[in-house]
């Protein structure tokens, strides 16, 4: 099946969700970027020229690693990792970044502006426009800089202005809305490089069509490594930029499709940011689009919380929210709890260090697992690695040595 | 028999009759407090105040710049619901002479339901709305349903469009035409010059309806640039600025600035 066979007036629609809900003063500019978008979607060389640059410059196609320790001891299902930590800069998020690099330049702009909550997506950002020599600036929530510091180090020293936006929950959301304010302003020379397959059409299209590699890859290699298509495919769900990409792989075949959403403290907490698999959520337009947010009944956004930051967002891919609606794809939620059990179980057994986000498709992977045959695959997508977590991480299990060192790094500054 | 509803179009023709230049303010519902706005209310009488936008506040107000962000989020924080807003709108519309229209962004007007919300709306007063992030084309809906309680949806011009999608702005409007002076966030400088002048020509040619200009709109010499040119000078932030600075007394010198 194809997403993205719109049918006539209901472009950039998935099911009732998407559309495309910005400023009349952007009508212009967003319109340019559809058909530039269009005519590189259609162009062959356009993806060929995509893909040659990210073998060469991130290293793809990132492998799959077959987690045979893991797997054994939860003695259920045999466990796969499509490995998109491997990628340059860390993540999944290069392969978006990357693709509207060419897409900006083709637009003929020379100035980028990005939202980023984890950090990831701003990093990438900052990357791709130190290689194509564009001018940037990433916009992330005060709450994220203070807890991702260390990718904010990178982002400036790859020349990057990075603004910490001080307005609303001053997270994910709040930092979007500081790039569409940007971008009514400087349009003109400007493209946003918005960071997942959410906001105003066509960016849900264009975020699939780029992370569209992980799923090719990923399928190709599951065969070959496991001998079969997975049984079940996981993946994080913050905005759902990795999880389409991988799920696109496997639309058409008989395959489980699994999102696991932030469930925080828990369902009814009100301390969580999962849209589809708890109850919280409804049906609103903000940001640009229309699909499930996490909303009071007044529709003002309700607070959302999440041990990862980069999974800390009110709203959901709206092509994830149609393929859930036709139950397409399943969605589960990780407790900031179960994360912290599953990270220390996969770097023991395994030596992998997950990004947190990334940890929670492990997460419920594991606990699935065992209840699953042994003939039976799992693919968890891997979508960034762990390292960057470092501070909250060694926050969560008390690391004394950690502790001593930073002490010890804060007399050497004087502090 | 009930009266047919004045609509706004005729509503502003009338006044345009015996003033050049229509005014339109801007108060954010509940910021600081719903008293304020009746004091701000008051004073914007005082001047002679034609039309005046009551924003319902929202958590995202990604359009507005800092001084109404932080309006919209204080206002949100401190519990104001449309609810309050549409309550003071009745109020507002009761008392004073000048018309009321409600300004906020879709989400509240979707998540009420566009039914329930046009029939508030016409309820309280209102005699239409501008929700600048709702396009014309997924309007249609709401346009339709406001027809038949005589509301007028806003509809915005901006410099940046091209000239079939103002025949479509054009075709959608009612009331009068937002004129957007600048690209940006509300309450920047514009630099009222030929690129203005011109750009009003160009929203004249596709519509007939009263043509109100917004968007940095701050001071006298702003609204002496205007003169002839437009036909309401809407003026957002600067009445607020003035407000947050010195109160009655700061607003009413400002209206006397703008006004002399």
């Amino acid at each position: 099946m194809s997403l993205f066979d719109f049918a006539d007036g209901r472009e950039g629609y998935y099911g009732d969700y998407g559309g495309t809900f910005l400023p009349e003063i952007l009508t212009a500019t967003i319109e340019e970027l559809r058909l530039c978008f269009r005519s590189c979607k259609e162009d062959p060389t356009f993806w060929a020229e995509f893909a040659e640059l990210m073998r060469t410059y991130s290293g793809r196609p990132t492998p799959v690693s077959y987690l045979e320790n893991l797997s054994d001891k939860l003695g259920g299902a045999r466990i796969f990792v499509k490995r998109e930590d491997l990628n340059h800069t860390g993540s999944h998020k290069i392969n978006n970044v990357m693709g509207q690099g060419l897409i900006c330049k083709r637009l003929g702009k020379k100035r980028v502006i990005a939202e980023t909550g984890a950090g990831q997506h701003g990093f990438a950002t900052a990357t791709m426009a130190a290689r194509f020599g564009f001018d940037c600036k990433i916009y992330m929530g005060e709450v994220d800089v203070a807890r991702q510091r260390p990718n904010v180090f990178w982002m400036e020293n790859l020349g990057a202005e990075v603004v910490s936006v001080t307005d609303g929950q001053r997270t994910l959301k709040d930092a979007i809305n500081e790039c569409l304010r940007d971008w009514v302003t400087n349009m003109g020379d400007t493209h946003y490089v918005l960071g997942t397959a959410c906001g105003p059409h066509p960016f849900p299209e264009m975020v699939s069509f780029f992370q569209s590699i992980i799923g090719k890859e990923a399928r190709e290699q599951i065969i070959k490594e496991a001998g079969k298509l997975p049984d079940r495919v996981f993946a994080c769900v913050g905005g759902g930029s990795n999880a389409i990409g991988i799920f696109q792989g496997f639309m058409d075949d008989n395959v489980e499709l699994v999102g696991v959403e932030a469930g925080g403290h828990g369902a009814g907490s009100g301390l969580h940011a999962s849209r589809l698999a708890y109850e919280d959520a409804s049906v609103g337009v903000a940001q640009g689009f229309k699909t499930y947010f996490l909303q009071n009944n007044d529709g003002n956004m309700l607070e959302t919380h999440s041990i990862a930051a980069g999974l800390d967002y009110i709203g959901i891919n709206p092509i994830l929210t149609d393929l859930w609606e036709k139950q397409r794809v399943r969605f589960e939620a990780a407790t900031d709890d179960m994360v912290r059990d599953t990270l220390k179980l996969v770097m023991r057994t395994e030596g992998l260090i997950p990004a947190l986000e990334s940890t929670h498709a492990f997460a419920q992977a594991v606990l699935e697992a065992p209840r699953m045959s042994k003939d039976e695959v799992i693919l968890i997508n891997q979508s960034g690695r762990g390292d960057k977590d470092i501070f909250t991480v060694a926050d969560t299990i008390e690391d004394d040595h950690w502790k001593q060192f930073i002490k010890d790094k804060a007399v050497e500054y004087g502090a | 028999m009930a009266l047919e509803p004045v609509s706004l179009e005729k509503y502003l023709r009338d006044r345009l009759q015996h003033k050049d230049l229509l005014l339109m303010t801007h108060v954010v519902c509940g910021y600081p407090s719903f008293e304020d706005n009746w004091r701000e209310l008051e004073i914007m009488a005082e001047f002679d105040v034609d039309l005046v936008e009551l924003q319902f506040p929202f958590s995202e107000p990604s359009a507005d710049g800092p001084l109404f962000v932080k309006a919209n989020q204080e206002a949100v924080s401190s519990g104001v619901r449309p609810a309050d807003c549409f309550e003071f709108m009745k109020k507002v519309s009761a008392h004073f002479p000048f018309k009321v229209l409600m300004m906020g962004y879709y989400n509240t007007a979707f998540k009420m339901g566009a039914k329930t919300f046009v029939n508030k709306l016409a309820a309280a007063g209102g005699c239409g709305y501008i929700l600048p992030d709702l396009p014309v084309q997924e309007a249609t809906e709401l346009h339709e349903l406001s027809r038949s309680k005589h509301l007028a949806p806003i509809v915005l011009m901006t410099p940046t469009n091209t000239e079939a999608r103002l025949e479509v702005l054009g075709h959608a409007g009612q009331g009068f035409i937002y004129a957007v002076a600048r690209k940006g966030v509300t309450g920047g400088q514009t630099e009222m010059g030929d690129d203005l002048d011109s750009f009003i020509a160009r929203c004249r040619v596709h519509t007939d309806l009263p043509i109100g200009v917004g968007f940095g709109v701050s001071e006298k010499s702003d609204l002496d640039f205007l003169l002839g040119k437009a036909d309401i000078a809407i003026i957002g932030t600067a009445a607020l600025r003035a407000w947050e600075e010195g109160g009655e007394a700061q607003l009413r010198d400002f209206f006397s600035a703008l006004l002399g």
